[in-house]
């Protein structure tokens, strides 16, 4: 069931490293068949470059099942390359047509530094993860059914929230480069159950902290980040997020 | 960490400063323009509402300060959000033009009007400056005519009839600034009868309406109330205010132009 091969040329963002100041290289991806993901597709253009003794490009990728977040490249202008609720390597060459001209660049954030080719530096997010997105405490195994009740319409919410996987597409996305869809996410979290309780306005107050400090942008509520999103999460946990954190000021004021 | 720190210094503490200043010059903006429909009640109207405002004496300067300050605490923290916005992308992509409209395959959200607040803001705030300078210190330089509003006072055939603060009527000859009534009747009506004046009055209150077009809907965002569920109520409120505003205020110097006030 494979369709007709295509010949796609691609212009690629190529830097040395950190320090380099880069250019577009293009390439030509020659008999690519319409099956193939698109890290696919950038793997046999890399054969070809090796064979042919030059430096392959490089990406970030690992599960390549869209769930762990490391593929990250803008495509033709648009995160993951514009397919709804899709990372890069669950993105397939027949969403485009033979003699495309495709335009391949790394996430652009200064607090997301390029380090080579298509690959940045993400431990930005890391950081901010660190400052608060966690639960100090052991809290067990899996308790009895029903012993710890949690409403579903929160476990639902707690789990839309969950699903981030800090891929940085909200933030290439955004005019300001900004990272607040990504810590909404990570705020309401936890924030939704049970067992985030204790710490919930630290959380709120030191994430939020943290994000300042990274050096990236503010919301101003375009919505492409929630439009880029490959699990499309929600601009309303951004809402939530500045309730969480008005609540926060305003407990830790009180205390 | 303090509460101040947390509001001043954060990203989202200068988002709420920049939601709750703007609700609080809403508020204003929303009066002086009730305010100013009095002009359609003839001369004593707008003359008494402007008396009985000047003699609040200590409480009007409560409220002038408060403004000045709220203005002062919006302007800053919006400069200071987008200088971050700035510095927080400084390579853009080559690959498309408007990334945020392009990622939008529904609905466009990314509004000219949420794109250009700063600059809206910056236009409006110049106009406001030139707005005082013309009608509350009235600089006889800037109106446009030769006459000086600073000699407009009210006088025996245009003063309303419970003008208890002032001296008014006058009998004649030149009023006493904070003693006589001030001829705001005459000052509009000689002020907007200047067509630059009125065309830079119309294009300002325009752009404070689109500016108000997505601040009215942001600041319910940045404050944390904004769900897909009240994002509907809440956008057509800020739409529909912000027309409402723009025909109250554009109403005056158009009657003046075209000449119902008499």
């Amino acid at each position: 069931m494979s369709g007709k091969a295509m010949n796609l040329t691609l212009r690629i963002w190529r830097q040395d490293d950190a320090e380099d100041s880069g250019r577009f290289e293009t390439h030509e991806a020659i008999d690519v068949s319409p099956d193939m993901s698109f890290l696919e597709m950038l793997d046999v253009v890399n054969e070809g470059i090796i064979a042919d003794g030059n430096e392959p490009i490089a990406f970030d990728s690992d599960c390549r099942e869209g769930i762990c977040g490391t593929c990250s490249m803008v495509i033709n202008g648009v995160p993951h390359g514009g397919q709804q609720g899709t990372t890069a390597c669950q993105l397939h060459m027949r969403q485009f047509s033979d003699s495309d001209t495709i335009t391949i660049e790394p996430w652009r954030a200064t607090a997301f530094p390029v380090q080579r080719d298509l690959i940045v530096d993400r431990s930005s997010f890391d950081r901010i993860q660190q400052a608060g997105g966690f639960i100090s405490v052991r809290t067990g195994s899996v308790p009895d059914a029903n012993a710890t009740p949690v409403p579903k319409e929160d476990s639902d919410l707690a789990m839309d929230a969950a699903q981030c996987i800090g891929c940085g597409a909200c933030v290439a996305a955004c005019k300001n480069a900004s990272a607040m869809l990504f810590v909404a996410a990570k705020v309401s979290h936890l924030s939704l159950v049970p067992q985030g309780q204790p710490e919930r306005e630290r959380r709120a107050l030191s994430m939020v902290q943290q994000m300042d400090d990274e050096g990236f942008g503010n919301c101003t509520v375009t919505g492409s980040c929630e439009a880029v999103c490959p699990k499309e999460i929600s601009l309303d946990f951004i809402t939530r997020m500045n309730r969480e954190y008005g609540r926060a000021i305003l407990k830790k004021s009180c205390s | 960490m303090s509460l101040a720190h947390n509001i001043f210094n954060t990203s989202l503490g200068r988002k709420y400063l920049m939601a709750l200043t703007g609700a609080g010059l809403f508020g204003f903006v929303v009066m002086h323009m009730l305010g100013n429909l009095t002009i359609f009640a003839g001369p004593a109207a707008i003359n008494e509402y402007a008396a009985k405002l000047h003699s609040l004496g200590p409480l009007l300067w409560v409220a002038r300060i408060g403004l000045l300050v709220m203005a002062a605490i919006h302007i800053w923290a919006a400069v200071k959000l987008s200088s971050e916005n700035k510095k927080a992308r400084q390579v853009r992509y080559e690959g498309a033009v408007e990334p945020v409209d392009v990622h939008r395959k529904n609905q466009i959200v990314s509004r000219y009007a949420s794109r250009t607040m700063i600059y809206s803001g910056l236009i409006i705030a110049a106009f406001a400056f030139y707005h005082l300078a013309h009608f509350t210190w009235k600089v006889p330089q800037i109106n446009g005519v030769v006459a000086d509003f600073e000699e407009f006072y009210v006088h025996e055939e245009d003063a309303g009839e419970n003008q208890v603060a002032f001296e008014t009527p006058l009998p004649e000859g030149k009023g006493e600034e904070g003693k006589n009534a001030v001829d705001v009747y005459r000052m509009v009506k000689t002020g907007f009868g200047v067509w630059w004046v009125s065309v830079f009055y119309v294009v300002a209150v325009g752009l404070l309406c689109v500016h108000l077009s997505h601040g009215l809907s942001a600041m319910f965002q940045s404050l944390g109330f904004k769900t897909k569920s009240t994002e509907k109520l809440i956008n057509r409120f800020a739409c529909t205010a912000s027309w409402l505003l723009f025909i109250g205020y554009v109403s005056v110097p158009l009657a003046v132009l075209f000449g119902f006030v008499k």
